[in-house]
């Protein structure tokens, strides 16, 4: 029998329950004033008041260890404050990725002098990280990887481009994923290694913009010509990038941001819904409450094993595909119930929300592996790849 | 292990033979005796009780189990109704049971029908629900009026009450949520069939100088296969946890969520075999045929989307995200 294991996720703790609760009193209070458009914005945000907030209030770097302003509690704990985070569209931006993967990594791979140094600052919510993976010739298959780190005495001297490489204008630092080997054909995974990047602080390291489809600007073009990046700056070791990076797609697949970038509109939609006495709607808001409740079941299955430093690549993979799916047929679904022009500077909360998650929804099954790639790696789970 | 000694008992005695006379209506005596005296009406009642005394995850196991070798006798259907007749406190059923709603009492007497029930005929009883109330309906209380039957071939008969009621007792849980969480663990199971099927066709089965698995575009399928089994796997679990604690928008979550994964799975599985897996030669037909019978029963998908659907509009824009963390 093929099993793909989804352990039953534990019952919430009183802890938990009570930190649910706590939380929503922060972002009640923090968020009085952002408005349904902005929210819809979801981990786009990008507000570092709100981050440092976070980091005052001891929600970052919730698992990590406290001699680094962690607060050791359990991954399901960090579970609840990231999944109450995106279901208010709180601004995450400025800490989502530092706290989701890249302290994560820093502590599983970091030296004694990165750990000192990074991690808390990320847990107090000042620290934004950035993911230097894509290529303009390396999307997909991250193995094709050009970025070239060469050692010249306690540096290195890096020169390539990262592209797509979201809020590098905004943040602090970047792991930069490139080869350090020698790179010919037998070596595409081997002979390549990460870097911690300082973005403001790096002679050689020139960011350019690029307006994605939406005319927002989150995606960047990072070159780096000769840049000079210290030794004690590489990231584990050398010529391990390739198994470092794969430890991180688990981290980075399986939250709850795989199905929630369109919950604003399934909240406004519902707010337009209450007042008719529909039967259709209730049916549709049935089978999509379904959806969203089963899909968070198996995203906290995710997290159980992680927990239990069990291998998810696959687990997470799935819940990638599925989730994204669903928060993508959100705006088809809402539109068979409502109209609406969209409009995402529309002065109407349901307008200008749909208007923001329509032209947002695309890159959705592309971010963080796209479509096909998870369907290979779950076909390669399976055995027939 | 419990599940080693279902498949065993399922080699013994549910052979290609047995299961195509099932799908012709046959009652399968034999097999439902073996299965009666290695004690599984009771699986899901308490050591203390007569039952196995399993744990949530091992429930699943057995109900996946049944769903997995598309048993073609009322298996789950007798464990559900012995569980809700011991929580009842009425005495258990003493061969096949079924779980119905229907009828009316009147002057003590039960009347009217209850539709499509599995394997009517064959039960030694039904646990049947009327007006929030459980009775433990012995065979003579009621008759066959209409043999109608499932896309599997299996009787689902209408039948008229005339029965002197007892008491009965109150209903523990929703009866139709009790049919609804059972089948979603049998449709996790199903699938699970169908997915091993599909791997073990695509995997042999060669065009055009390789096997099907080899191409991008088959495996893609089997990816979203693998993605609906996980979805109704989670879907039961959620389903099962809360018809545990009597929450019936739970229940409708997970059962709903199962009887999409039902159709989509289905469709995936079928078009991945070609022609042989629209035939009663190959085995997939049995998982697929119970799949769609499976995922319309025990109140429809209408009629839980519908009660799930309401929930999330009386939460409100603001109340929604809540009610989801509560299901």
């Amino acid at each position: 029998m093929t099993a793909i294991p989804f352990p039953s996720p534990p019952a919430d703790t009183a802890a938990v329950t009570a930190l649910r609760s706590e939380f929503r009193g922060f972002l009640a209070e923090q968020l009085k004033d952002r408005t349904p458009r902005q929210r819809s914005d979801n981990w786009y945000g990008f507000d570092r008041g709100f981050s440092r907030a976070m980091g005052q209030a001891g929600y970052l770097g919730m698992t990590w260890p406290k001699q680094y302003g962690g607060h050791e509690r359990s991954a399901f704990e960090r579970y609840v404050v990231v999944e109450e985070s995106l279901a208010a569209g709180a601004p995450v931006g400025a800490h989502w990725i530092a706290d989701r993967q890249s302290g994560p990594s820093i502590i599983k791979y970091g030296t004694q002098a990165q750990k000192d140094l990074l991690l808390p600052q990320i847990a107090a919510g000042q620290a934004a990280f950035c993911i230097g993976m894509s290529e303009p010739d390396s999307g997909s298959d991250l193995a094709a990887t050009r970025t070239r780190a060469i050692r010249d005495g306690d540096n290195y001297r890096i020169t390539g481009t990262k592209l797509w490489t979201s809020f590098a204008h905004e943040a602090d630092w970047v792991i930069l994923f490139c080869r350090t080997g020698s790179g010919g054909p037998a070596e595409r995974q081997a002979g390549t290694s990460q870097f911690l990047v300082d973005l403001k602080n790096t002679p050689g390291l020139t960011i350019r913009p690029i307006i994605d489809l939406a005319g927002q600007h989150h995606f960047n073009e990072m070159h780096f010509e000769d840049a000079i990046v210290p030794a004690d700056m590489l990231l584990g070791a050398e010529g391990q990038g390739w198994e470092q990076v794969m430890s991180e797609l688990a981290f980075e697949r399986s939250g709850p941001e795989r199905f929630l970038s369109s919950i604003e509109l399934l909240k406004q939609l519902i707010a337009v819904l209450a007042a008719r006495d529909s039967d259709f709607a209730q049916i549709t808001l049935g089978r999509v409450t379904a959806r969203l409740a089963v899909l968070r079941r198996l995203s906290r299955s995710v997290t159980a094993m992680l927990h239990d430093k069990a291998d998810a690549g696959l687990q997470a993979a799935i819940v990638k595909d599925v989730g994204a799916l669903f928060e993508q047929a959100l705006p088809d679904i809402a539109r068979e119930l409502v109209d609406a022009e969209p409009d995402p500077r529309a002065a109407a909360a349901y307008a200008g929300v749909l208007g923001n998650i329509v032209l947002n929804a695309p890159s959705w099954s592309l971010r963080g592996g796209t479509r096909e790639i998870l369907r290979g790696i779950i076909a390669r789970g399976l055995g027939v790849r | 292990m419990l599940a080693d000694m279902l498949e065993r008992l399922f080699d013994a005695h549910l052979d290609d033979a047995a299961l195509a006379r099932a799908a012709q209506g046959e009652w399968l005596g034999a097999a439902w005796d073996e299965i009666a005296a290695n004690g599984l009406p009771l699986a899901l009642l308490s050591d203390d009780r007569g039952g196995f005394g399993l744990s949530a995850a091992e429930t699943g196991e057995v109900l996946r189990l049944l769903g997995r070798r598309a048993v073609p006798l009322p298996v789950a259907e007798t464990m559900a109704a012995n569980r809700l007749l011991a929580a009842a406190g009425l005495p258990l059923a003493e061969g096949a049971a079924g779980l119905a709603e229907g009828g009316t009492i009147a002057g003590g007497r039960l009347t009217g029908t209850a539709s499509r029930v599995a394997w009517a005929d064959k039960l030694e009883c039904l646990a049947l629900s009327v007006g929030g109330r459980l009775y433990r309906v012995p065979r003579a209380g009621w008759t066959i009026a209409e043999a109608e039957h499932a896309l599997t071939g299996e009787p689902r008969e209408t039948i008229t009450f005339d029965w002197a009621a007892d008491e009965g007792a109150p209903l523990a849980h929703d009866l139709l949520a009790e049919g609804a969480a059972i089948r979603a663990f049998q449709i996790a199971g199903a699938l699970e069939a169908a997915l091993d099927l599909t791997l073990a066709h695509t995997s042999t089965r060669v065009q055009f100088g390789k096997p099907l698995a080899r191409f991008q575009a088959v495996q893609h399928e089997l990816a979203k296969l693998a993605g609906e089994l996980a979805c109704a796997t989670a879907a039961a679990d959620l389903a099962g946890e809360a018809l545990a604690r009597g929450d019936l928008a739970g229940v409708a979550a997970g059962s709903l969520r199962a009887r999409e994964a039902a159709g989509n799975g289905a469709s995936i599985a079928t078009q991945m075999h070609g022609a042989i897996g629209f035939t009663r030669e190959y085995p997939l037909h049995r998982h697929t045929t119970a799949l769609w019978t499976w995922r319309d029963e025990f109140g429809g998908q209408v009629h839980w989307a519908r009660l799930l659907g309401k929930a999330a509009l009386a939460a409100g824009a603001d109340g929604y995200w809540p009610m989801v963390t509560s299901l």
